[in-house]
């Protein structure tokens, strides 16, 4: 096995993310396993076939919302019970009344958990990456869709999967130094 | 014509590529253009900006007996301006969520300043309360911390809701709005040659790269906050609309008020994002990403919110008539007749029988017309949220207890200081971040380019 320490992995890039798919695909076929894909917006085939399933940011969401709704209600009744005020005989526990703060904050933790879960699950910010070492990739966030193969897959081999991303009609094929 | 044929037709123009898009927007703040136009709507808004300042501060000095309101009509221009720029900065987050959620492409060249005008529509609204206090300084009692004193805020209270509604608005609209604009940062970051823009959008863009994994999980999180954020602009403009509609003042207690202030809101808020939409593109050459379609789509949304809050109008006056309430009937003839029924007539002028030129399609299309009627509903609703509040006030159940009003020198300067708050920050935003969004805006292009090779 040749010397990979220095490499990050090899990058493709291709003019659209049909091009981007199939190469993906065949990458997977095969063999190789550590692959990222790097697009200017989001192409939901790849999901299914880099195997990505990940719905923890939803799941945060919905404990957001209920941490909301139980903070919410919890400081409304505590108040209440705390400072009584009768005002006209009105009900001191009135949940409807407490229905709009509760909703309120249901919202704000509902998006802010998600918010934040997103980008600590991403592990952002970070401003150092390996891929943006790779001269061309500037052009991912513009017109060309990037597939990378990372030096640690077993199956990697610089010349080998060098020649492999050519074959499959890469506009440019780069080496990613570590 | 039918709204098969629209679907079918593309909204922008599918002979620029991906990389065409991405360089026009992201130039716009990296070699800025139009300069000296932008320059002179700065100077403006600083004026204006400065109004406000001056205003605010002769306010503090001297007290709230600076504005005209007086007793009864305690409530006036602070909260009618409250009501118009919170109405104004809901359908930013209408756009850009609900036509998200919708699948309606077209909203992709409008969301950017759409969101933004929210974010600053919203501070402007929120000024108001801090200012009608008399005491800003003691805003802080509106929030439950344990004082000294031994008492809580009233939950039971519209006043109380008020602030936890705008409080969750703003920060939702701004999450909703960093989120969407993080990976066009990344592409401002890329097409940056200066070494200050390369930090600057480095740093904002917090280091996106535009991995598969990362764009599945911004996916979910972006859809969901969308997904929150249009119940959250329904439940925040009815929560407004509960302020007037939990007191027992005719013309205010009634059920009908959530609904008629919630799509009232919506109306004034997309002619805003009309008149934005007419001049950033005009401002910064954008014909071929704002299209003609995108006014004419926006001109037939116009049309159909104002319907929907003209409908508020009706039922406003068959309540009145069908509950047969003395006071009710009596504020009844008071808007149509009375010394303010200027403002109901002019409201129902502005805002319903100018929009009727919307019927035509070459007025949807051409910038000016468009434009004008655009600009006709903001005035149109600013008369009505200004009919709302004072013909109800000034004459309630007892005459002894009648009054008039009448705005004064520093309610109006106020009011022409936050077009200033509003105006400053907005220019400053679209000077340094990309106007519109630019991978949504490729997503469409690359969707019409697919069809278009499929279909030839």
């Amino acid at each position: 096995m040749p010397d990979n320490s220095a490499l990050y992995g090899i990058i493709g890039a291709f003019k659209s993310p049909e091009e981007l798919v199939a190469a993906t695909r065949l990458a997977k076929q095969e063999g190789y396993c550590h692959l990222d894909a790097f697009t200017p917006f989001p192409v939901e085939e790849l999901n299914g076939i880099l195997e990505l399933n990940d719905n923890r940011v939803f799941w945060l969401g919905l404990t957001g919302g209920f941490f909301g709704a139980g903070v919410a209600l919890a400081m409304q009744v505590y108040v209440n019970f705390d400072y009584p005020l009768n005002v006209g005989g009105r009900a001191q526990y009135a949940w409807s009344a407490f229905a709009v703060v509760a909703f309120e904050l249901t919202v704000l933790f509902a998006a802010l958990f998600p918010a934040l879960g997103m980008l600590a699950l991403n592990g952002l910010p970070k401003l150092y990456h390996p891929v943006f070492n790779a001269p061309s990739f500037g052009r991912a966030s513009s017109d060309r869709f990037f597939l990378c193969i990372g030096a640690h897959d077993p199956s990697f081999d610089s010349a080998k999967t060098a020649e492999f991303m050519r074959n499959l009609k890469a506009d440019a094929v780069e080496l990613v130094p570590e | 014509m039918s709204f098969a044929s629209d679907a079918a037709r593309p909204v922008l123009p599918p002979d620029q590529d991906l990389g065409d898009v991405t360089d026009q927007i992201a130039r716009i703040p990296l070699h800025f253009p139009t300069r000296s136009r932008w320059l002179i709507a700065l100077c403006l808004g600083f004026a204006l900006f400065t109004l406000f300042l001056v205003s605010a501060t002769v306010l503090f000095v001297r007290g709230v007996g600076v504005w005209g309101l007086n007793i009864p009509v305690n409530w006036a221009f602070a909260i009618h301006n409250y009501v118009w720029w919170l109405g104004i900065g809901h359908a930013g987050t209408l756009i850009s969520a609900l036509l998200l959620l919708m699948g309606r492409d077209w909203r992709n060249s409008l969301n950017r300043f759409a969101e933004t005008m929210t974010l600053f529509a919203v501070v402007c609204a929120g000024l108001y309360p801090v200012l009608h206090l008399g005491r800003p300084w003691f805003l802080y009692w509106m929030f439950p911390y344990p004082s000294t004193m031994g008492v809580w805020p009233q939950f039971r209270s519209p006043l109380e809701w008020d602030i936890w509604a705008v409080l969750t608005y703003l920060t939702v609209s701004v999450i909703f709005w960093y989120i969407g604009l993080i990976p066009d940062l990344g592409a401002a970051r890329d097409r940056a040659r200066k070494r200050g823009w390369q930090v600057f959008f480095g740093v904002t863009s917090l280091g996106w790269r535009g991995s598969a994994i990362h764009w599945m999980r911004w996916r979910q999180c972006y859809r969901l906050i969308a997904a929150l954020a249009v119940p959250l602009v329904v439940s925040v403009h009815s929560e407004v609309s509960l302020l007037f509609a939990s007191s027992q003042i005719p013309g205010w207690h009634s059920t009908i008020f959530p609904p008629y202030f919630v799509l009232g809101a919506a109306f004034s808020g997309f002619a805003m994002v009309a008149i934005i939409a007419i001049a950033i593109r005009a401002l910064f050459n954008l014909q071929n990403l704002v299209t003609d379609d995108h006014l004419d789509v926006l001109g037939k949304v116009l049309l159909a919110t104002g319907f929907m809050t003209a409908y508020g109008y009706v039922f406003e006056i068959f309540d009145a008539l069908y509950s047969s309430n003395v006071h009710d009937l009596q504020t009844l003839q008071d808007r149509f007749s009375g010394t303010y029924a200027w403002s109901y007539w002019g409201a129902v002028f502005f805002n319903f029988i100018v929009l009727q030129g919307l019927w035509w399609r070459s007025v949807r299309r051409t910038p000016w017309t468009f434009f004008t009627i655009a600009t006709s509903v903001v005035i149109g609703m600013w008369l009505e949220r200004y009919m709302i509040l004072v013909t109800s006030l000034y004459r309630d159940f007892l005459v002894s207890s009648w009054g008039l009003y009448t705005a004064s020198f520093w309610d109006w300067a106020t009011y022409f200081g936050t077009i200033g708050v509003f105006l400053v920050p907005f220019l400053l935003i679209i000077r340094v971040f990309p106007v519109i969004s630019i991978f949504e805006t490729k997503e469409v292009l690359h969707e019409e380019h697919k069809e278009g090779s499929h279909a030839g």
